[in-house]
């Protein structure tokens, strides 16, 4: 089933099928930060006011906020 | 002719501790030009031949899109440095060897550096070191740089590169990165498209692979002509077609691809690795939903009373007497001794060492604020600071890394000013630094504590308080509407590494406060120099450069005498609260000193009974208050001043900062005022 990286709850895992949005910074800081096909990421934990998030991600933390986790589809 | 080593790595793999490993106390810090990201320069010590190194930015990526990263790429392929060494932290090859690849199709020496050792040993991990530099066709070379090891088997193989690489020795391609159908369009790009460009191409695989990846900083250099632009389209259509995503994407994805199984190869992790590490236990606690807030709180709580509180302002008292006494009157006895003018006393005691000394006195507390700002940031919190503030600053148009700047601003501009440094987005970084003078800085309370006295006795605390949330909200106003205006943008993307956390070295803590502090002296001292003199040049003489007696009679007071008409809708217009907000330029608790001189009541303190009664006579409750609101937020003082022109790097920025507050004073005082009066308030 696929779901967005922001549907995904705390202690939940997927493995990255596509990045949405267009070419440009934002995707691009993505790619470079490992967040690419196929890469399995594991949600951490919500910032204590709800946002931004924070994954595991090729053996690393990463954080990101939710409009970010919206792009990026799970399986 | 010295040799050039550049260190390249990602941020938090270690690569300062390395270079200050390297380097010792040769190194010499400034800016890239036009921008205010740091470079690095040191002679390798202990090496019998000449070797420059060069700290490159920390970086992830070599994209077009971040300022880091290309200062990084363009220091590369223009200075090209005989050698380059890529710090890689060993606890994160994966990663890591992402911009590894870069460097390889960058096609330059590079040689590895394989970081924190001792942290893949304490975690039980192996790592294949043969298979590593076979894999990459790459030198690696295991150090520890927090520890010292291995920095001297990695300097002489980076030595014997660069000896090599003289006698032609090939360097690793590309191809054995990228898959098949990459390399073919690479090929046919750099065979059919590169020889109709106008300008030759110093390194046509590498710019053959960026025309590829639509990288517009290369085009731009390049000037491709639209013709070949349409043609390049084509390429990337294909691929975009084949892989169903992006270019840049695609390019990305298959280096990640290769890192993926490089990682694979050599690493060995240890079979059961479910527990939490000491990182993971820490994080537990500070990122909790319920303690984090609080404890981020507490400790900025800590940090301010230790550095504003009684030690720090301890340290000021102490930088006060040994400038403006001890050394003051030594200089004017030896002066007087010497026979010298009494303008040229004035001049040199007053003027130049007054002046430097309003800015010698914070030097110490900047030093303490610094060094916690060093621990901070070494022990890898102020990324957890920004994950937990994001949310509310992100209201303001800001991120979560400008929550430290704004809370630095409550004790003193100047520092405040310069931590924003750890914005990596510039458009942030200018609003962070034009919102920061609003906070109402320790310097203003001198005048409150007069004004409140004078007028608002019965409560003093309410008013003074009710300043402090009158500059927060302006600060929240103006976040809005200058993100909505001048600075307008994309919202800067948050994606940020959350490192381990680390225990620093003390050394490193030194050298990152120290190159701070060292800062703000030279540069600032330059301005406030300047300023001192000329502020105490009108002062001191009228326009027929004659010694005054009385201030009015002096070009400062006559200058007053003309803008103060301005001040009459805010309520004070008389000169002598021109004359004072004036030299509240020096330091604003100079406000004071100024409104005491002005009124003949020499040794002016906030606490003067004199005063008060002259004031008493000429301001109101209301007018007080419209004088306190001005004082808050208008032009800072000049040390701030010298430092947000440091830190902006652009006269245009400062005066748009320093115009824009001036304007927001007198427009919110002007308010209360006006509407006050229309309310009845006297």
């Amino acid at each position: 089933m696929e779901r967005t990286l922001k549907e995904l709850k705390t202690g939940e895992k997927g493995l990255i099928v596509k990045v949405l949005g267009e070419k440009g910074p934002v995707k691009k800081r993505l790619m470079d930060m490992g967040v690419t096909r196929g890469a399995e990421v594991l949600v951490r934990k919500v910032a204590p006011l709800g946002d931004p998030i924070e994954v595991n991600i090729r053996g690393y933390e990463l954080t990101l906020r939710k409009a970010e986790a919206q792009n990026i589809i799970i399986e | 002719m010295s040799l050039k080593f550049a260190l390249v790595g990602n941020p938090n793999c270690g690569k300062t501790t390395l270079f200050n490993e390297i380097t010792g106390s040769t190194q010499y810090v400034a800016n890239w030009p036009g921008v205010t990201i740091e470079k690095r320069e040191g002679k390798a010590k202990r090496l019998k031949e000449d070797v420059l190194i060069i700290d490159l930015p920390g970086i992830y990526s070599l994209s077009p899109y971040s300022m880091e990263e290309v200062i990084a790429r363009d220091y590369i392929v223009n200075e090209m440095p005989d050698v380059v060494i890529n710090i890689v932290d060993g606890t994160n090859i994966e990663r890591n060897l992402y911009l590894t690849t870069q460097l390889i199709e960058l096609g330059v020496n590079v040689i590895v550096a394989l970081n924190m050792m001792d942290s893949v040993d304490a975690k039980g991990d192996k790592i294949d070191l043969a298979t590593l530099e076979s894999s990459l066709n790459l030198p690696v070379v295991p150090i520890t740089a927090s520890k010292g090891k291995g920095v001297k088997e990695l300097l002489d193989r980076a030595l014997s590169v660069a000896q090599t690489a003289a006698s032609g020795h090939s360097s690793p391609q590309l191809q054995e990165i990228h898959n098949k159908s990459i390399i073919a369009s690479i090929e046919e790009i750099e065979s059919r498209i590169l020889p109709e460009l106008e300008s030759e191409v110093q390194n046509p695989r590498w710019t053959a692979l960026k025309l590829l990846e639509g990288d517009e900083k290369v085009q731009e250099t390049l000037k491709v002509p639209v013709s070949l632009l349409i043609r390049l389209k084509a390429y990337q259509e294909r691929l975009e077609k084949n892989f169903d995503m992006d270019i840049e994407t695609v390019i990305a994805d298959s280096r990640y691809q290769f890192t993926t199984n490089v990682a694979r190869k050599v690493v060995k992790k240890k079979a059961d690795n479910s527990d939490l590490t000491i990182s993971d236990k820490i994080d537990k606690v500070v990122t909790n939903r319920i303690l984090a807030i609080p404890l981020f709180l507490a400790l900025m709580f800590g940090i301010f009373s230790i550095t504003f509180g009684t030690i720090g302002s301890s340290t000021i008292d102490f930088v006060d007497v040994l400038v403006n006494e001890t050394i003051a009157d030594f200089v004017l006895t030896a002066l007087e001794g010497a026979g010298a003018a009494v303008w040229l006393q004035d001049l040199i005691v007053g003027g130049i060492i007054g002046g430097l000394g309003s800015m010698l006195v914070f030097v110490p507390q900047i030093m303490i604020l610094f060094f916690f700002l060093s621990v901070l940031e070494d022990t890898g919190y102020m990324a957890r600071a920004a994950f937990v503030m994001d949310r509310l600053l992100r209201k303001l148009g800001l991120s979560g890394k400008s929550f430290i700047p704004m809370l630095i601003g409550f004790g003193c501009t100047v520092p405040a000013v310069m931590s924003a440094r750890t914005l990596e987005n510039e458009k942030d970084r200018r609003l962070t630094i034009m919102l920061v003078p609003f906070m109402s800085c320790g310097a203003r309370l001198p005048i409150y504590a007069l004004y409140t006295a004078a007028f608002f006795a019965r409560n003093q605390t309410v008013v003074v308080f009710s300043l402090y949330i009158l500059g927060i909200i302006v600060a929240i106003l103006s976040g809005i509407l200058l993100k909505k205006t001048i600075l307008k943008g994309e919202v800067a993307p948050f994606v940020m590494e959350l490192p381990p956390y680390r225990i620093p070295t003390l050394k490193g803590l030194m050298i990152h406060m120290w190159d701070r502090g060292k800062g703000f002296v030279k540069k600032a001292g330059t301005i406030i120099f300047a300023a001192a003199v000329i502020i105490w040049f009108l002062q001191y003489f009228n326009y027929s450069f004659q010694a005054v007696s009385e201030p009015a009679d002096s070009m400062l007071g006559s200058i007053g005498g003309v803008i103060a008409p301005l001040f009459a809708p805010l309520g004070f217009g008389d000169w002598q609260s021109a004359v004072a907000l004036l030299t509240g330029f020096i330091a604003k608790e100079a406000v004071v000193s100024t409104m005491g001189i002005l009124h003949g009541v020499a040794e002016a303190t906030e606490s003067s009974t004199d005063l008060i009664t002259a004031l008493q006579t000429v301001f109101t409750p209301l007018t007080a208050y419209a004088f306190m609101a001005f004082s808050l937020l208008y032009l800072p003082c000049m040390a701030a001043f010298a430092t947000i022109k440091r830190e902006m790097n652009s006269w245009k920025w400062t005066m748009i900062t320093i115009g824009y507050s001036t304007g927001v004073a007198w427009l919110v005082a002007f308010l209360i005022f006006q509407i006050g009066k229309l309310l009845g308030f006297s």
